[in-house]
């Protein structure tokens, strides 16, 4: 259900700084909506995203109500050495979701 | 019993109309709790996250385009013009809102491997209002960029079909 896109270089020159863009699909429900009968939606969005390289973090967001929905981030990195990437994604009422990326450095 | 009770009861009705007229000059408006985020709100939320220290302004640049149609999603950039070196480098950046119903944004944890402080994502934002954005360097000094935006379709206020 969860469908991530995840954009990384498949291959960069070592020292180069690379751009990665990941996208999540999630309602991102803020908890400050209201149905027509009155009640409030409860909140269900995506809290938490980590990317690790190689086992390392080398990036984290923590998000708010305030990201619009399908989370879209886009950050950088410098490539050192070939390696994976792996994010991940953590949220409400359970939501986990995970996306890996390999890239080669020359 | 009736006749007994009769005066008294009457002067109850008369007390109890004054007591509301008493109570009705004493508190002409009582505060309802806003359903957005206010200035002290947001200023409360950086202090939060910065303390006692001082916030300067520069460094940091916040691009959002100044004029939105629609406030449900909104495309934020911000970069800090600083190296990234193990030795000197950006440690976080926070963004925040003056009015939303929340004042945090996000919060973006960088590694000196980063190689550029920059992060782009999408935002939703409920009125016209300031987004700021803080950059926290890994010398302990805070950077601040501040935009002012107008959205003409506000998110958050529509109703679920």
């Amino acid at each position: 259900m969860a469908a991530a896109l995840v954009n990384v270089p498949a291959k960069a020159k070592r020292g180069a700084v690379i751009e990665i863009k990941t996208l999540m699909s999630h309602v991102m429900e803020t908890g400050y909506r209201h149905t027509a009968a009155g009640e409030v939606v409860p909140r269900d969005i995506i809290t938490s995203f980590i990317c690790r390289f190689n086992g390392t973090e080398i990036f984290r967001a923590d998000l708010f109500p305030a990201i619009a929905a399908n989370p879209f981030l886009s950050f950088f990195t410098t490539a050192s050495e070939s390696g994976r990437f792996e994010f991940e994604w953590i949220g409400d009422n359970g939501f986990v979701a995970n996306a890996t990326a390999s890239i080669t450095v020359e | 019993m009736d006749s007994m009770f009769a005066p008294s009861h009457l002067s109850r009705r008369h007390l109890l109309q004054l007591g509301t007229l008493a109570a009705a000059g004493a508190l002409p408006l009582i505060t309802v709790r806003p359903a957005q985020a206010t200035p002290a709100m947001l200023a409360s939320a950086i202090r939060n996250l910065v303390g006692e220290a001082n916030i300067k302004v520069g460094k940091i640049r916040l691009d959002i385009p100044p004029l939105v149609e629609n406030g449900n999603t909104v495309p934020m950039t911000v970069s800090v013009d600083h190296p990234m070196t193990p030795e000197s480098y950006v440690k976080s950046i926070h963004v925040f809102n003056e009015k939303n119903p929340q004042p945090n944004v996000a919060s973006f944890h960088l590694s000196p491997a980063a190689g550029r402080a920059q992060v782009a994502t999408r935002i939703r934002l409920a009125d016209t209002q300031k987004v700021v954005a803080i950059a926290k360097l890994s010398d302990g000094s805070f950077w601040s960029a501040t935009v002012d935006i107008i959205v003409t379709l506000a998110a958050c206020t529509e109703e679920m079909p």
